[in-house]
């Protein structure tokens, strides 16, 4: 419930301060060229009151003006010297506003200094727009957009591998309680250790998923309700209110957006969510049993960081490697071993599976996962029997070793 | 009828070895006690019986059927390592406790109010376990254990970490129990509690069963013929007969073994030469039986 609350409420806090033009900025410009005008807009006034230096500082300083723009007399070739005044540090945005503006003035001058009209160069400027389509072996043809394809994968990659992280610290969280209270030998003195292991994983994991849910509804309610207060339309509410999708397409007159349409028109919903869902559940069970291991080796949280390294490492491999390399090319050969190892392929597969990925290599990845959940379970049932009965000793990886080994 | 039936018992750590060839007996409706210094085997064995760690070798009979996994419900246990959910309610608590022995919630809810009742807890009942003082709180721990009405119920070390007047109450409910027809098995090192509460008991050490049999029969196998004699003798110069002599404000008082004499003959005989203020055959306690009996294993 919290999380949902805070985003909207600083999505009500943004999009009151964007609407509000009280917010604009006044700037004060000072320029010993006499040249540069720039224009106000919706974010900055700008003010030429022929002031010397002093004075606008003062107006700064007074607070009557947000800022000072400072433009010395300036050589064309190499625009060095200007300075912006402020009494509070100015947003990166707006200076990186300010450089474009005067920017663009400069290159305005030199051109027309060698004689060329702006104007013509601007009319020879071409805008080239790739579209993709995807073949399939079928004969069927699919709008694709790395864009659309690199925000889920992006998106997917990182809910799972937190999801994972999140859930699995509560798993060990919960063994550690239950060990350090000595409340352990009373629960497996009634049921057997591997069952309350993994009712621990598979109770967090319904918790987390619904937990997940129910921000994911609140988070479309609140931002649907804040948003139409202030007038705007979310797009999937637009979409729906379009009676058909003949009617979508040609109301929509910019090309991109309707490439953007056409390409979330193309995508498997059905599949991105199912695989979303099977390597969400099946990352955290994975991981899930290692956390609940780890918890019963130790008898504090604080003792836990000892063997947190082998959890880590693969998940920020994986992490790494989703941005590195699996969204820059999902087909490479580093993005197929990082979806078919089960270790990294929940983060990793996540990022390959909306650019489309041959149903052999999912099933084959799927199929790994599951053989790596059986096997890290019963690997940690083996530790977890152990290590909920041992109390006050120095475990280290030598002893877990041993306790592997004994039935 | 045994209630608890073990043959031949093995179990390793490694290369310790916990128990080794271990038998027991409990009779149902007894109360039995396991004593044994620490590390001898006792939690390893009672862990085994509560199906917590699987055992080597040997057999185990819970009313003569070969001990398996459903037998948890017959079985109440209260380890020597125990605690509670510390932001849990008391009766959400023994609700929970009761459910995970496969108790019916209306069932549960009805034992949970008469044993709160019983050990005067009902007006706590919807407190957090960390708003009850300890004393409270090992009630409420007790009651977790018997809820499911087991008919063995399990003790490691009950009454370490209870205080005297929790310690009193706690085994007044222990023979309430027994008397209600469950078994008991307890351990402890607590020899005291164990000569007034035990039917039975078994004396273990170094993974071995060292003496079994009950209270009663030990002692009296471990009768020294020895008695204490004070007397107030008649003549100064009586230079009474045993050993380990006491004088004080001319009363005697020694240590005196009966050889082939019946005690009657003997105390005839010490009338004779004074007056008799006690005569008492000299019972070691369990406390005694057990050191000497392991001193005697050791010295093997």
């Amino acid at each position: 419930m919290v999380f949902p609350t805070i985003l909207g409420l600083f999505l009500w806090i943004g999009l009151s301060d964007a609407t509000t033009s009280e917010n604009r900025k006044v700037i004060e410009v000072v320029d010993e060229n006499n040249s540069f005008f720039l224009e106000s807009d919706e974010l900055y006034s700008f003010s030429y009151g022929e002031l010397g230096q002093e004075n606008a500082k003062l107006l700064v300083q007074e607070g009557a003006r947000f800022g000072f723009l400072y433009i010395p007399d300036l050589d064309v070739t190499n625009p060095d010297g200007v300075i912006f005044y402020s009494e509070e540090t100015p947003p990166i945005s707006m200076i990186t506003s300010l450089q474009l503006l005067l920017q663009r003035k400069i290159e305005a001058f030199r051109l027309e200094a060698s004689g060329i009209d702006p104007m013509i160069l601007s009319s020879y400027k071409t805008n080239v727009d790739i579209q993709t389509i995807i073949l399939s072996e079928a004969g069927g043809e699919r709008v694709s957009n790395s864009v659309v394809n690199y925000a889920i994968g992006f998106l997917a990659g990182i809910l799972i591998y937190t999801f994972i992280f999140v859930y699995g610290n509560q798993v060990m969280q919960g063994v550690i309680e239950e060990k350090s209270s000595r409340i352990i030998e009373i629960l497996v003195s009634s049921l057997k250790p591997f069952q309350l292991m993994m009712g621990k994983i598979i109770g967090i994991g319904a918790v987390g998923l619904t937990q997940f849910l129910i921000w994911i509804l609140l988070i479309t309610v609140v931002s649907s309700v804040v948003m139409g207060y202030f007038g705007m339309k979310m797009p999937q509410q637009q979409m729906l209110e379009m009676s058909s999708q003949q009617e979508l397409f040609s109301t929509v007159d910019n090309p991109e957006l309707l490439e953007v349409l056409q390409m979330v028109q193309g995508l498997d919903f059905a599949q991105v969510t199912l695989t979303f869902l099977v390597y969400f559940v099946g990352g955290f069970l994975l991981y899930g049993a290692f956390f609940a291991a780890i918890g019963a080796a130790v008898d504090s949280p604080s003792d836990a960081q000892q063997f947190m390294f082998p959890v880590t490492i693969p998940l920020l491999v994986a992490y790494m490697g989703l941005f590195i390399f699996v969204l820059d090319d999902p087909n490479s050969n580093v993005s197929f071993w990082l979806s078919i190892i089960p270790f990294t392929s929940p983060v990793a597969m996540m990022g390959r599976v909306s650019f489309g990925v041959p149903w052999q290599e999912l099933a084959l990845s799927i199929a790994l996962l599951v053989a790596g959940f059986l096997s890290t379970t019963w690997l940690a049932g083996k530790i977890y029997r152990i290590g909920i009965l041992v109390h006050g000793s120095k475990v280290n990886y030598k002893v877990l070793w041993k306790w592997l080994k004994q039935n | 009828m045994e209630i608890l039936s073990i043959r031949s018992l093995n179990k390793s750590y490694g290369s310790h070895v916990a128990l080794k060839d271990f038998d027991l007996s409990v009779s149902q409706g007894k109360i039995f006690g396991l004593l044994g210094p620490n590390g001898a085997g006792k939690t390893t064995l009672i862990r085994i019986v509560n199906q917590i760690i699987d055992r080597d070798s040997g057999d185990i009979f819970i009313n003569e059927q070969p001990l398996k996994m459903d037998h948890v419900r017959n079985i109440g246990y209260l380890p020597e390592e125990r605690g509670l959910y510390k932001g849990m309610k008391v009766k959400e608590q023994l609700l929970y406790f009761a459910q995970i022995k496969g108790i019916k919630k209306t069932e549960a809810k009805q034992k949970i109010t008469d044993w709160l009742e019983k050990l005067n807890l009902t007006q706590w009942k919807d407190k957090k376990i960390q708003d009850l003082s300890k004393g409270m709180a090992q009630k409420v721990q007790f009651i977790a254990t018997v809820i499911h009405r087991p008919d063995l119920l399990i003790l490691d070390e009950p009454f370490s970490g209870f205080d005297p007047v929790n310690a009193e109450i706690i085994k007044n409910e222990i023979l309430e129990l027994r008397n209600q027809g469950v078994t008991i098995l307890l351990s402890t090192h607590r020899m005291e509690s164990v000569e007034l509460l035990c039917d039975e008991i078994a004396m273990v050490n170094r993974s071995r069963k060292i003496l079994d049999g009950t209270v009663k029969s030990i002692k009296e196998e471990a009768k020294t013929n020895i008695f204490r004699v004070k007397m107030i003798p008649q003549n100064v110069d009586f230079v009474p007969p045993g050993e380990g002599l006491l004088r004080q404000d001319g009363i005697l008082e020694f240590k005196l073994s009966l050889k082939d004499q019946k005690p009657n003959d003997l105390l005839r005989a010490l009338m004779a030469e004074g007056e008799i203020l006690g005569f008492e055959e000299i019972v070691p306690s369990i406390e005694e039986i057990f050191i000497q009996k392991i001193n005697e294993s050791h010295g093997e």
